[in-house]
């Protein structure tokens, strides 16, 4: 079985189809990758993972459980963590506070436990607080511990993403255009992360990237959209020579 | 320059930075309860009504400060805090009864308005509060009854094991009681800010999509921060009753809750702190206003009746001020000082300068 699971969903606003009758599966431990022009439904597929939007029809199953049986609160529980394409960081915190909020779906306190702060709540915080250690230390992120993110530069808010949605200890990363506005250099380091963040905490990884560079150095397939629906389903080099896939780029030869 | 080195985990989630910290907060804790050998009778009481607003004001930080849901409504809460107080208190249940229970049902009932509130947010949640402001002079008096109407109640002294406690009779034992609910409101909101659902607040008040997706409940998160903010609103509501010793419908209008709503962003919106500074200013200004009066009258021989609306002119002014030129507070103003001497001479004109910031994902609202 897969592990996440897209059976024929269609999502429409008004009288755009955003996503039209789309079916993909995400194997464990694989790197997929989702491309395609602006537009094409990419994002809008992540905001249906996220329950966000709900399909108009279709099914989607995750590690068994069918997500759109819960909240959007809900697919985090289940071990699904996600960034966003324009950076959604809680500005007026601290990068430990953010990556403590994606500790959350662990909370084993409650309100009046929280409030006396008992001893189990300091265990729990002193737990969280080292697994946050661990996420702080594999994306190199030990200089921004203590400081606000209003006052970090574009570059480090994008790590810092990746690093709240590892904090939650997922199974499932949706990584949304995790190279866009990055520097060359910057775009090499999220491209060996990614590929750490598979092989060394085994996490599968789904993402939306246009920079065919990273999609095609780390991604094991490659699903090519647009206008909703699926151009071409294949390994990075398959998609990228696929005629439909030419055409939906570059337009048809004349 | 002080710097503190990090050497253990428990330095970040103990409420103290270092013994030095520590040492100050329990001086001022000392000076503080010590004030009744110092002061007269009629600036204890003063103090005491600071304090007062105080915890009203740690009240509706959470929601506002913390939370992000702006209420203009929280004088309905005070309401019911104190009338809840008083009924149970003729009702026979003694006081250390009473006063908890007073602040959990106006909590119960600040969550239950909260169940219709959560779809709003921004300028129709404020509208929504403002409603129940002014809805609950109509429900005191619909209620009469119970809440005496228009012609309102009285409370006298109160009865904790035997000791008498009495705004006029026994005004120090009022303070002292009043100070110790502060500082046990002070605690847990300490307590609630170091743990997952106080940060799960923050979570909601900065980016509701991305809370959602870290598995936060937007709206079970919002209740219980209504619930909490509603509850430690009652309680000052009680002790604002007692205080005054006699009210009625119009003793929490919709004037308190703008109030409330002026001393929190005053203060600074977002810290503790910023309640306490808020609570100093609204609860000496009107004091340092007819002082000033009688000054400003001698001097230039002008009348010293009392100007209609000068109390609130000189508010709204210091509200705009403070929008204009410190948008943090005077929280936020001090931190500004205190980093001045911290980093002296390395302190940078725009350290504290808020960025722009980039742009936003489609809000999903």
């Amino acid at each position: 079985m897969s592990l996440l699971e897209i059976e024929n969903v269609t999502l429409k606003f008004g009288g755009l189809t955003a996503v039209d009758n789309l079916s993909f599966s995400v194997e464990k431990g694989e790197v997929f990758a989702i491309v395609g022009p602006n537009g094409a439904g990419k994002s809008t597929v992540f905001n249906l993972i996220s329950r966000f939007y709900d399909p108009y029809a279709g099914s989607i199953r995750f590690d068994g459980h069918d997500l759109l049986a819960v909240k959007p609160s809900g697919v985090a529980a289940y071990g699904v963590a996600r960034t966003f394409q324009n950076i959604e960081l809680f500005e007026h915190a601290t990068v430990l506070q953010n990556l403590l909020v994606g500790r959350h779906r662990h909370r084993r306190s409650n309100v009046v436990s929280e409030l006396f702060f008992t001893p189990s709540v300091r265990r729990q915080e002193l737990e969280n607080r080292e697994k946050v250690e661990q996420v702080i230390d594999f994306l190199d992120l030990q200089a921004y511990r203590d400081k606000m993110i209003a006052g970090l530069p574009y570059g480090v808010r994008k790590v810092v993403e990746v690093a709240r949605a590892l904090a939650t200890d997922p199974k499932l990363l949706l990584l949304d255009e995790p190279a866009s506005g990055l520097s060359v250099e910057e775009t090499n380091d999220m491209r060996w992360w990614i590929d750490d963040i598979r092989r060394q905490m085994g996490i599968t990884v789904l993402m939306v990237e246009h920079d065919m560079g990273l999609v095609s150095g780390v991604s094991d397939r490659v699903l090519a959209m647009a206008d909703g629906a699926k151009l071409a389903l294949g390994t990075p080099s398959e998609v990228q020579s696929h005629p439909a896939v030419i055409e939906a780029y570059l337009g048809k030869a004349s | 320059m002080r710097i503190v080195f990090k050497t253990d985990y428990m330095q970040d989630i103990r409420p103290w930075k270092d013994g030095y910290q520590l040492s100050l907060y329990l001086i001022l804790l000392a000076i503080v309860a010590a004030a009744p050998w110092v002061l007269d009778v009629f600036y204890l009481g003063e103090l005491t009504n600071v304090l007062i607003w105080a915890i009203a004001g740690m009240g509706l930080m959470v929601l506002t400060g913390h939370t992000g849901q702006a209420s203009l409504g929280h004088a309905a809460f005070l309401a019911f805090g104190c009338y809840s107080n008083v009924i149970l208190l003729e009702a026979g249940v003694p006081f250390i009864l009473a006063f908890p229970l007073a602040g959990l049902i106006t909590g119960a009932i600040g969550a239950l308005v909260a169940i219709p509130a959560l779809r709003l947010h921004g300028i129709y949640l404020a509208i929504f509060t403002l409603a129940m402001s002014i809805l609950v002079d109509d429900i005191i008096v619909l209620t009469e009854p119970w809440s005496g109407g228009v012609s309102g109640k009285y409370i006298a002294g109160v009865d904790i094991f035997g000791l008498t406690i009495d705004r006029w009779g026994t005004p120090t034992l009022f303070y002292w009681m009043v100070l110790t609910v502060t500082v046990i409101v002070a605690l847990g909101y300490i307590n609630l800010l170091r743990s997952p659902l106080g940060r799960s607040f923050i979570a909601v008040r900065d980016s509701q999509v991305s809370a959602q997706a870290m598995g936060v409940d937007i709206a079970r998160t919002k209740t219980i921060s209504f619930g909490l903010s509603c509850m430690v609103t009652g309680w000052a509501g009680a002790f604002m009753g007692m205080f005054a010793g006699a009210f009625n419908n119009e003793t929490f209008s919709v004037v308190i809750s703008i109030e409330l709503l002026m001393m929190i962003v005053i203060g600074g919106l977002g810290s503790i702190h910023g309640a306490f500074f808020g609570a100093i200013v609204i609860g000496f200004l009107p004091q340092f206003l007819s002082i000033s009066k009688e000054y400003v009258g001698a001097v230039f021989g002008g009348s010293t009746v009392a100007i209609p609306g000068l109390e609130f002119g000189i508010f709204g002014m210091i509200l705009i001020a403070f929008i204009l030129l410190e948008p943090m507070g005077i929280y936020g103003r001090w931190l500004k000082i205190r980093t001045f001497f911290e980093l002296f001479p390395f302190y940078r004109k725009d350290m504290f300068k808020r960025q722009k910031s980039y742009l936003k994902t489609e809000r999903l609202r």
